[in-house]
């Protein structure tokens, strides 16, 4: 029965996005002041749909709980004896499952907007709706007809085939649905920058709408890329935290996309300028989700992820692809001329630091874009390349770095007009920073030169995060500039931790026999033993290695390499010794024939630093949420305020009607 | 007018994205890692049996005589319950099968054999995959075809299909 309720729930979904894009464009067609009759039903409908899909997804979470084996999917990717916790986060660790948990976040999501967006214009309202539900349905329709997460055995399975071992691991339960809504929460920008876009509706009042769904989407993201990162840190064994692998970049490029939008909105809130800008990006945002979204699942491309390598569904994907963000685009070419130039502003401004920094995340946006595709157009000739760090982090650099100059002084510029001679002293200041450190570091040794750059850049961005409040009573700074500030700071402790990782990592590959010792940095560490242990559904060989750091009080680490046989697979479980100032890595190999066995061990200064940085940056958009949905609260209570003081003598027929 | 051109870039980039990737999905993609031993004499190993049934496998095992077939595959393989019926098809025509048996528990093997039925004259235990990544075989079921002379002619990568019985023994006959 469960299935056939998420399945049922999952048909009235998609019935329901057909009703709700159809009313919602009768809403757009019809004209100023008389509504269709049957435009009432789009925001009726989105709700209804956030609960039916909702629903779908309670069902399979139910049938993962239970390992009802008579369904497909729990069959091929769950097994009876695991973990409680990893049968849940089973239900979307696989193509299908998490393809539904997709839909029910963008149901969810259109329901919110449709039950408490009521300051856009109704017709602008009925075209976002519209365009909302029009690619809900594309993902109904995805699910529904090649990728049903429903679907029956002939013969229930006697037992299932297991979850992945590498997801078998508490970062699956936060790290796929924090990306997901995010990637999802880009779709609502982009359906409100359709329906602005459509209705000519591009103004302040459309961006303060869609800053809030900008934001949250940015800070999922934000959260998403931190946490996959530092799981791919310590699951993979590699001792990396980026490796520029398509599926990372299809997640950051999102990322980039959505904090140029969620600089443009910001200048289009307060300024009512960057209007076209803003809509490109909200296009742009959500492609770039869609983009990722067809990367990881047609397997046109190799990568570590790639987990439902289906070149059908890949075509699926693709129309669904080319509908939306061919529509958009088209779209876009015709309406943006149509859409009236916004406020100028001298280049020297706000603004234009903004505009500035908005163009470098573009390009870098280009540089990731670029280098993830171009395996994909030179294998279209038959040459396979491989594109690694050596084009990635130059060529990201080449534009990260003149944005973080102007991400340092930006802020501290005046909207409209400013003359860069009134922050002298500060940009002296934060000079001073950036050469004093590099010229320190580089004293003390040999480094890389982009390691040694972003050590000094990290400290003057450090400072300069916290220059906005100079002067100012501290009481009296509005959350969302705290959020600005906090934001800011992150970039700058993760950008430390970064540079601190590449400059002065230690590594150390060891081939130790049980007894021995060696070194890495500070540390010396000595193999205890080597000992065969198990766990519910593997066994392993673990190691107990014994470290101190300048002899001091010794640690035991304890990493594996683990056999699963529910599939068959090993994987390497690194240990890590976590110090306020860096992480010892250990990961342990194979034996060699002698009886030693090899032990990789890096010593990473500050590298912990990058996913506090990342925390500290979602922090920021959490805040910069709160202050502006405050503020929004207020200004809505005034004006329903004001419209009640007008209301009150009209009724009484003794005022005249005040002119609009 | 050159403003409104510009306008259109966006779409004519997305356009020329969604047609290399249309072309690039219908591109057949081999995922699947060729042996560098096909034509190779086969490296020696000597492997203990994988269950008390059959005896184990070793070099000396499949050379001399005819042609033979050695299958590499895991009670654990659901592939390789699809192509068991293919192999026991092979063996009604007359065929020497080897197994070997990668990372595998006796009783499991047992039983796979006991549920799925038995082609094979010799399984050897590979429990670290060392005889499979000698020959080059990246995963299972793989098949191998083995001359007299015992040099590798031929590697079927995947589950033997019924379709694929004709090639296989048209290899064996060539390796006669």
């Amino acid at each position: 029965m469960i299935a056939e309720i998420g399945l049922a729930a999952l048909w009235l979904a998609a019935a329901l996005a057909v009703l709700q894009m159809v009313s919602g464009a009768l809403a757009l067609r019809s004209a100023e002041g008389e509504a269709n009759p049957l435009a009432i039903y789009a925001r009726p409908a989105a709700v209804m749909q956030a609960l039916l899909a909702g629903l779908a997804f309670a069902m399979l979470v139910w049938a993962f709980a239970v390992t009802d084996l008579s369904i497909k999917l729990v069959a091929a990717n769950s097994h009876s004896m695991k973990p409680m916790i990893y049968k849940l986060t089973g239900t979307w660790g696989n193509h299908e499952g998490s393809m539904l948990l997709w839909v029910g976040v963008l149901a969810l999501s259109g329901g919110l907007l449709a039950l408490f967006e009521r300051r856009l214009p109704e017709r602008t309202m009925g075209a976002t709706l519209a365009v909302q539900g029009f690619v809900a349905l594309g993902f109904y329709a995805f699910l529904l007809l090649s990728s049903n997460p429903f679907e029956r055995l002939p013969v229930p399975a006697i037992e299932g085939s297991g979850l992945n071992p590498l997801l078998q691991d508490i970062g699956l339960a936060f790290h796929p649905p924090t990306l997901y809504a995010g990637y999802v929460g880009l779709s609502v920008a982009f359906s409100l920058a359709m329906g602005a876009l459509l209705t000519r509706e591009v103004n302040p009042t459309f961006a303060r709408v869609m800053r809030p769904w900008v934001l949250g989407a940015w800070v999922l993201l934000t959260f998403g890329i931190t946490a996959g990162s530092y799981w791919a840190y310590y699951e993979l064994g590699w001792g990396g935290w980026w490796f520029w692998d398509p599926v990372e970049n299809a997640s950051l490029m999102p990322w980039l996309a959505a904090t140029a939008l969620l600089h443009s909105v910001a200048v289009l809130a307060a300024r009512d300028a960057l209007r076209t800008w803003t809509i490109m990006l909200g296009v742009l945002a959500f492609s770039m989700s869609m983009l990722g979204t067809f990367l990881v699942r047609s397997g046109v491309l190799t990568s570590v992820h790639a987990f439902a390598v289906d070149p059908e569904r890949g075509a699926f994907i693709l129309v669904l692809l080319g509908l939306y963000i061919g529509g958009a685009f088209t779209i876009f070419a015709l309406r943006a001329g149509a859409v009236a130039e916004g406020k100028r502003f001298s280049f020297s401004s706000r603004e234009g630091a903004l505009v500035f920094n908005n163009v470098m995340l573009s390009a870098i946006l280009a540089i990731v874009l670029l280098g993830t595709l171009y395996p994909l157009l030179t294998e279209a000739f038959d040459v396979r390349v491989s594109v690694g760090p050596p084009y990635f982090n130059p060529a990201s650099a080449m534009f990260a770095i003149p944005m973080f100059l102007v991400m340092a002084v930006g802020p501290l510029l005046r909207w409209k007009e400013d003359s860069p001679r009134r922050i002298r002293f500060e940009v002296l200041l934060l000079a001073a920073i950036l050469i004093g450190v590099i010229g320190l570091v580089s004293f003390f040794g040999q480094f890389a030169l982009l390691p040694l750059l972003g050590l000094g850049l990290a400290a003057a961005l450090g400072v300069a995060a916290f220059l906005p409040l100079r002067g100012r009573k501290l009481t009296r700074v509005p959350v969302a500039t705290w959020g600005m500030v906090l934001a800011h700071f992150g970039i700058a402790v993760s950008l430390f931790g970064m540079a601190s990782e590449g400059a002065f990592t230690q590594e150390r590959l060891a081939a130790v026999a049980p007894g021995g010792s060696d070194q890495v940095g500070d540390y010396t560490f000595t193999l205890q033993s080597v000992n065969p242990v198990a766990g519910p559904n593997w066994t392993a060989i673990e190691a107990r290695i014994a470290v101190s750091r300048d002899g001091g009080t010794q640690v035991i680490l304890t990493p594996q390499a683990r056999n699963f046989w529910s599939p068959a697979q090993s994987t390497s479980e690194s240990a890590l010794l976590t110090r306020w100032d860096g992480q010892l890595y250990a990961v342990i190999g194979n034996q060699a024939a002698d009886g030693r066995w090899q032990i990789r061990m890096w010593w990473k200064p500050f590298v912990t630093f990058i996913w506090y940085g990342g925390l500290l940056i979602a922090l920021g958009g959490v805040l910069s949420i709160i202050g502006r949905v405050r503020v929004d609260m207020k200004r809505r209570k005034a004006v329903s305020l004001g419209d009640e003081r007008r209301a009150d003598p009209e009724a009484l027929g003794t005022a005249p009607v005040p002119a609009e | 007018m050159r403003s409104r051109l510009f306008l259109w870039v966006p779409l004519a980039l997305f356009a020329f994205f969604a047609g290399l990737a249309g072309y690039m999905l219908t591109q057949d993609k081999t995922e699947f890692v060729e042996s560098a031993m096909i034509g190779q004499s086969l490296p020696d190993f000597a492997l203990k049996p994988a269950f008390d049934g059959l005896p184990g496998a070793a070099r000396s095992d499949l050379v001399g005589g005819q042609p033979r077939l050695l299958n590499i595959w895991a009670s654990w393989c659901l592939p390789c319950i699809a192509e068991a019926p293919q192999l026991e098809a092979l063996q009604a025509q007359g065929v020497e099968i080897v197994g070997i048996a990668i990372r595998d528990r006796p009783e499991d093997v047992a039983n796979f054999l006991a549920r799925h039925g038995n082609p094979y004259t010799r399984i050897g235990a590979d429990d670290i995959s060392e005889v499979q990544l000698a020959i080059g075989s990246s995963g299972v079921p793989e098949t191998f075809v083995i001359d007299a002379a015992g040099v590798i002619r031929y590697q079927h990568i995947g589950d033997i299909r019924e379709s694929d019985i004709p090639i296989l023994l048209a290899e064996l006959e060539k390796a006669r």
